[in-house]
């Protein structure tokens, strides 16, 4: 079925394929198992990234719930994407919707919010994302009639997961063994990861996180950290911390070796992946290791990621961030 | 096990400005004892009085998050990279007001 009444109906379903160049051993045989890798596309949704899924479920539960109503302004914290997927919603639905977004964000964030309708309140680059979450909480407290729909805490962004994302994978791959997502609000982990471990016996939840330049951590308090309420350790069995050289390096491989051109968050997803894929594969073990491509590389052609060396690259891409 | 370990920005007070400071231990308890001996105050920013990792601090051994491999009882090669970094979902939110708004 292709055929939708509207575009919001078009979230979802995305693809899900195999890298036969980029697996350690695609082909199995008697004593030596397959290893494989399987990209599941997320950059095929409506906006072009994973998270039209938490943005249509947040919506629809604040419908069903009253708090969202026709001519309400949505507040959100964001990066890029969830803002994003959270205008297009609003577009179509006739919400207004201010999103606040850390400064070191990507050019082509802030033009495709702006061209969507979005108002972007940017807050200090040093803050990171922690940041724009605190600005939120505050404008949401000075501006009791907007409504703030929280993705770090909501769980209807997790729940999208466990309804879609989760039973879409176990659907077009039974014989999955490890899962692999990036770690932010948490909430593809958490319901993905919740859903497969219920479904899979003995299946892997794999975490990325970005792990960023001294630029990014440098004013992080210790005693002042922050971890988002969706999320819960229990699900995962393993998390990785990717530097940006390793990211960047995945992402290039991924459009060399098979052709796909994903964002920089997908490198570290990558690159976890491939080190789980090499531990079962030392191992003797059979694996089909279905990993997340968050979104395409289009809109991160401005921070130099794909061209000149990756050094350069990298040097460039400190500082900002890209997940 | 003589291990490489990094230093955030903000514990560098610890090691005289040091980015990353050398260390030995069988796991990673054993590595924090050996680290405060000559960087007095840093063991008890990374560990909390009952003895478990701070909520808020992060440590990985080759890149893996040590909750998910034995916590303080992670055990360590020779030339394993340690590092220690502040939670982050991305910065300085008070974690006692981060409770969600709606």
């Amino acid at each position: 079925m292709t055929r939708y009444d509207s575009l919001a109906d078009a979230v979802g379903n995305t693809p899900l394929v195999g890298l036969p160049r980029l697996s350690p051993r695609w082909d199995g045989a008697a004593g030596q198992p397959a290893v494989r890798l399987w990209a599941k596309l997320e950059d095929r949704n409506p906006t072009g990234s994973i998270k039209d899924r938490a943005a249509l479920a947040m919506v629809a539960a604040a419908e069903a719930d009253g708090r969202l109503s026709p001519g309400c302004t949505i507040l959100e914290p964001t990066s890029g994407n969830t803002g994003i997927s959270l205008a297009m919603i609003a577009k179509l639905k006739g919400y207004g919707i201010v999103c606040v977004m850390p400064e070191n964000t990507s050019a082509e964030r802030r033009q495709l919010l702006e061209m969507f309708g979005a108002r972007i309140v940017s807050s200090p680059a040093a803050g990171g994302s922690n940041q724009a979450v605190a600005m939120a909480k505050q404008l949401a407290a000075e501006n009791p009639e907007w409504v703030m729909l929280y993705q770090y805490g909501n769980p209807a962004n997790a729940q999208a997961h466990y309804d879609g994302t989760g039973p879409e994978i176990l659907a077009d791959l039974p014989s999955v063994t490890h899962f692999v997502a990036g770690l932010g609000t948490t909430g593809t982990l958490m319901g993905a990861g919740r859903f497969l471990r219920e479904k899979v016996p003995g299946i892997q939840v794999i975490a990325a996180e970005p792990r960023y330049g001294e630029l990014v951590y440098g004013l992080r308090n210790i005693d002042e950290g922050f971890v988002p309420e969706l999320y819960d350790d229990s699900v995962l069995t393993s998390r990785f911390s990717v530097t940006s050289y390793d990211a960047l390096r995945r992402t290039r491989d991924l459009v060399e070796s098979e052709g796909i051109f994903a964002g920089i968050s997908t490198g570290a997803i990558l690159h976890a992946a491939l080190a789980t894929a090499d531990r079962a594969l030392k191992a003797g073990q059979q694996a089909d290791v279905v990993f997340l491509v968050c979104d395409g590389g289009w809109k991160y052609l401005s921070t130099g990621a794909y061209s000149g060396s990756l050094q350069q690259a990298a040097e460039q891409l400190e500082g900002q961030l890209w997940a | 096990m003589a291990v490489e370990v990094k230093i955030p920005t903000i514990l560098r007070t610890y090691t005289d400005g040091a980015k990353s400071v050398p260390g030995e231990g069988a796991n990673l308890a054993a590595l924090f004892e050996d680290l405060e001996s000559r960087h007095a105050g840093l063991r008890s920013r990374l560990i909390t009085e009952d003895g478990s990792l701070h909520r808020f601090v992060n440590v990985y051994v080759n890149d893996e998050d040590v909750r998910f491999t034995g916590s303080l009882d992670t055990t360590l090669s020779d030339g394993d990279a340690v590092t220690i970094l502040p939670a982050v979902a991305g910065g300085s939110l008070d974690p006692r007001r981060a409770a969600p708004t709606r």
